[in-house]
């Protein structure tokens, strides 16, 4: 098991809080905390035989964030010395100050445990950093390699992104926290040109919260994946264009987690119910006055949130406020019982405690609410795919993401994905092209009739989801089992937009 | 630990200690920011940073190799660890295609020895008072306030073991306001690019809101299916941004993106738009400032930079009275090409010769949509650039020249190359802010447009 970065550790991290909230509790606030925190960053990107781009980077800073008369202040800086930490608790309350007239009423923080020296450290085994480059670059340029050698592909591209984060956090009621945690993604894609334009077709293997072993067989088998490629693309090629029209859709977790995620994981952010975002990512028609009452999906429906599952890219020990991981339920029977939360919002509206959803991307970012794992459950004892498959008269069986939007309120979306099967008469019936299925996220989940067991669940997931102003990035996992859902609107790509 | 060495220092620090051809960058970064809703505060903050770049280039078997290394830096004493990494990275890398000798020292106006420029939330101090006063005001007129006010000034200095060295400034305002209704049935959005807020009237803008939302007073339902749209600058802009994204040279030469013609070839020289419409980008635009030089590893769409660092940014006309005219390239693939490397400046300027203004090509419609503008834009089909997306924050529908109420918001899926050859009229251009990719991308000047038939593929129930 690897143990917290020794270098994160001889940075002075107390001496630092130290500075910062004393001087904070001398500038009369009521609340303070520090964030001392380092992110190292690799990217590298393959393009047929070569590698295009290699670039590592490092994000090392500090910020204080204080409650001063009740508004909310924030100053970031890169000096980590006691006296920067201390001029950032000026300024703080120098944000404070200005943002005084916009502020009418104070700000309240839910309670939460002290958890005074506590660290985590997450599930990976081989931190990306410690292997060697040569070998790094060798194992993805090797697939590649394959993939240009089959038949039928003309290119082939490939991204390898990972990530080592250490978050050191203190606040004035005493807690003090220092993690770690290991993030990698691997993508591959194959491209066919030639008379018919060009197609593309990519692995579905998901960013995980583990570290190099991710590419060498632990959680995914590249290999395997990859062989397959080049004869999908084929299958996608000369597969017939989709009528337009509606469909029942088997889903797999590699196309439905990122459903989930816009859906379902956005839409019960209760910031976004709360408006806090209305400007810029959207509100969410799960409003809180439906809290419990919102039929959100079928029975079959039950939907969590959590930080602790192992490899979830949204998991780790504490969040940015300080609070402790936790398991909680978004949907159950079908039923919106659950948002996720912050402190503040847990006070304003009266939950107790915060479930543990806040999260800044960055040393200069403030902490916000962001998304935990957000996961659908199966069925204990729930069907297989070709189980589901074989309920279906005509179908669509849909496999790994591709394109996706919805709207601000997350009622209208639309997805496509990688490979499109006609079901027909409850057998897979060869590739079609040219599919976007759209829907109301309501009467989508509320079509659900059932959901695949354990043996089809997949852990997918989003390396860099957008949120907030300025801009902030999060890692998100989200769970799925396979899951049938009963007439859906599927359109054809090629019969949209001005070509008439 | 020392944050006040000068960045030339830092700059000439690192050169030093390079063993290998380097070019590297150091920006000083300073922003504040505000945020509201629900006519309150929600966030703020001031946010100081030092960024050093270094992209080593080293001699390995079968070719050159590039490694960058980007760290947050606060003194001297750390550079050393940053050249180190960047050329470890350089040395075991694999050679890459794009090689290409360092950039060679050029002439230049830059003011080299000039301090860093600098922002702080004072800047927006003047716009907090104004924001409290028409916070307040919505509250009594039972409306609601949203929005977001941003200032960032980076400066960067740039050098290398060629002996160029260049300093760039790049200051970046926006204010975003939303208005909604208390019912949150309607909404209405601006948003305005500044360079440092002394031209934002609050109260201006907040008039501005309260007419739209007076448009919304009467509500139409209208199907999905092909409308004649106006776009209003800020929608069009996020149209244009992505193409802009998409113009990568050898990516249309290999066949795989919209400007691709067949047989190597790419579609420059073909007519794009029967209007004169030009698309252009220039670092030194009055009002669009930006980096006049390259000082990014890659580009948004897709092209590596990691051996151009320091390459001059000149003014490059994308489309020319409605002809494609170029594409993005690096130098290695200019060379190869036997063309010139286009590297892409970060703002983008659309005209066509208009000159109505929006409320005077409302008064010219018979029937038709305006838009406010446009949402999560997402790639459909990159074959045709086929986008898919969302109207939001008023769609109104113009009746004999008036507007007549506002009607629900769209899914719309359209290609915004397609689109430039269906533009019926093109009004006056104007300072713009888009909607979707103001994070990303803020400098745009944009006319708004008549489109004939923007295909509104289905309805969203979002208001």
């Amino acid at each position: 098991m690897p143990e917290l970065d020794q270098s994160f550790l001889a940075l002075p991290l107390q001496a630092l809080s130290d500075a910062a909230l004393s001087n904070a509790k001398e500038l009369g606030c009521s609340y303070a905390e520090v964030r001392v925190e380092r992110l190292r960053q690799a990217y590298r990107s393959f393009r047929d035989h070569a590698l295009e781009t290699t670039a590592d980077g490092q994000v090392l800073g500090l910020s204080v964030r204080v409650v001063h008369n009740g508004v909310w202040g924030f100053a970031a800086d890169i000096t980590l010395s006691p006296d920067s930490a201390a001029r950032l608790a000026d300024r703080a309350v120098a944000t404070a100050k200005v943002s005084r007239p916009l502020t009418p009423a104070s700000v309240e923080l839910a309670d939460e445990d002290l958890y005074a020296d506590a660290t985590w450290v997450s599930a990976y085994e081989v931190d990306p950093f410690d292997v060697d480059e040569a070998e790094k670059t060798g194992r993805v340029l090797g697939l590649n390699e394959v993939l240009l050698a089959a038949p039928g592909v003309t290119h082939a591209t490939a991204t390898l992104g990972y990530v080592h984060e250490n978050k050191y956090f203190a606040n004035l009621a005493g807690t003090s926290t220092t993690q770690q945690r290991v993030r990698i993604q691997a993508q591959l894609t194959a491209v066919s040109v030639g008379d018919h334009g060009f197609a593309t077709m990519r692995t579905t293997a998901p960013p995980t919260g583990r570290g190099w072993e991710h590419l060498t067989g632990s959680g995914w088998d590249f290999d395997a994946e990859v062989a397959e490629i080049p004869e999908l693309l084929a299958a996608h090629v000369a597969a017939p264009s989709v009528e337009a029209g509606f469909y029942d859709l088997v889903i797999h977790p590699s196309n439905l987690f990122l459903t989930i995620h816009e859906s379902i994981g956005h839409a019960t952010e209760l910031d976004r119910a709360l408006g806090y975002e209305a400007a810029y990512a959207g509100t969410s028609f799960a409003t809180f006055d439906q809290l419990g009452s919102l039929q959100y999906g079928s029975e079959v429906m039950n939907v969590t949130g959590d930080r602790l599952v192992d490899h979830g890219l949204a998991t780790i020990g504490y969040d940015d406020e300080g609070v402790a991981q936790q398991r909680f339920d978004v949907i159950a029977g079908g039923t919106l019982v659950g948002y996720q939360l912050n402190r503040q919002m847990a006070a304003e509206k009266g939950f107790g405690r915060s479930n543990g959803c806040a999260y800044a991307d960055s040393p200069g970012h403030i902490a916000m609410q962001r998304m935990p794992n957000v996961s659908l459950q199966p069925a204990p004892d729930g069907p297989s795919t070709n189980e589901l498959i074989s309920g279906v008269d005509k179908g669509i069986y849909i496999v790994g993401d591709k394109s996706w939007s919805i709207d601000m309120q997350r009622y209208n979306f639309q997805f496509t994905g990688q490979q499109f099967y006609k079901i027909d008469k409850g057998r897979l019936a060869g590739q079609l092209k040219d599919v976007a299925y759209q829907a109301t996220t309501t009467d989508f989940w509320r079509s659900m009739e059932a959901v695949g067991g354990p043996d089809t669940y997949y852990l997918g997931g989003a390396f860099n989801c957008g949120k907030g102003q300025p801009g902030q990035i999060a890692p998100v996992s989200h769970g799925s089992p396979t899951a049938l859902f009963r007439k859906v609107n599927v359109l054809n790509t090629q019969a949209e937009g001005g070509q008439q | 630990m020392n944050a006040t060495v000068p960045p030339q220092d830092l700059v000439e620090r690192a050169l030093s200690v390079a063993t290998l051809p380097c070019v590297l960058w150091v920006t000083e970064h300073a922003e504040a920011n505000l945020r509201w809703a629900n006519n309150a505060l929600i966030t703020n903050g001031e946010m100081r940073s030092r960024r050093l770049t270094v992209t080593a280039t080293a001699e390995v078997a079968d070719g050159t190799a590039a490694g960058t290394v980007t760290q947050e830096i606060a003194g001297v004493e750390e550079v050393n660890a940053v050249v180190s990494a960047a050329e470890h990275l350089a040395k075991t890398a694999r050679p890459a295609e794009d090689a290409a000798p360092m950039v060679e020292d050029y002439a230049h106006n830059d003011a080299w020895e000039a301090p860093p420029e600098t922002t702080s939330i004072d800047v927006l101090g003047e716009l907090a008072k104004g924001l409290g006063v028409a916070l307040d005001g919505a509250h009594a007129a039972q409306q609601l306030l949203f929005g977001f006010a941003e200032h960032a000034v980076g400066t960067t200095y740039l050098g290398s073991t060629t002996g160029l060295r260049r300093r760039g400034v790049q200051r970046t305002g926006r204010l975003e306001l939303n208005g909604k209704t208390a019912d949150l049935e309607s909404s209405a959005w601006l948003g305005r690019s500044t360079p440092d807020f002394s031209d934002i009237d609050v109260a201006e803008a907040v008039d501005e809101l309260t007419t739209r939302l007076g448009w919304a007073a009467k509500k139409l339902n209208l199907p999905p299916g092909r409308y004649e749209t106006l776009l209003p600058p800020s929608a069009i802009a996020d149209l244009m941004i992505y193409a802009y994204w998409t113009g990568n040279a050898r990516d249309a030469e290999e066949g795989r993106n919209v400007f691709a013609a067949g047989d190597g070839t790419t579609k420059i020289g073909r007519r794009l738009a029967e209007l004169p419409i030009n698309l252009t980008s220039d670092p030194q635009y009055p009002g669009l400032e930006t980096i006049p030089f390259v000082d990014f590893a890659s580009s948004l769409d897709g092209t590596s930079w990691a051996f151009d660092g320091g390459l001059p940014i000149n003014a490059t006309t994308w489309i020319e009275n409605g002809v494609l005219r170029e594409l993005i390239r690096n130098r290695a693939h200019a060379t190869r090409t036997g063309s010139q490397p286009t590297p892409p400046a970060d703002n983008l300027i659309m005209d066509g010769g208009g000159t109505a203004s929006l409320q005077q090509m409302i008064s010219t419609t018979e029937r038709g949509l305006l838009l406010t503008c446009l949402w999560y834009i997402r790639e459909v089909d990159p074959e045709r650039l086929l986008l898919t997306g969302l109207t939001r924050d008023g769609v109104y529908l113009v009746e004999d020249g008036e507007v007549v109420g506002a009607v629900n918001n769209f899914r719309f899926n359209d290609s915004p190359v397609e689109l430039l050859g269906r533009i019926s009229e093109i009004g006056a251009a104007e300072l713009t802010l888009c909607r979707e990719w103001n994070d990303f991308f803020n400098r745009t000047i944009m006319p708004p447009v008549r489109v004939p038939d923007f295909n509104m593929s289905t309805v969203s129930q979002a208001s």
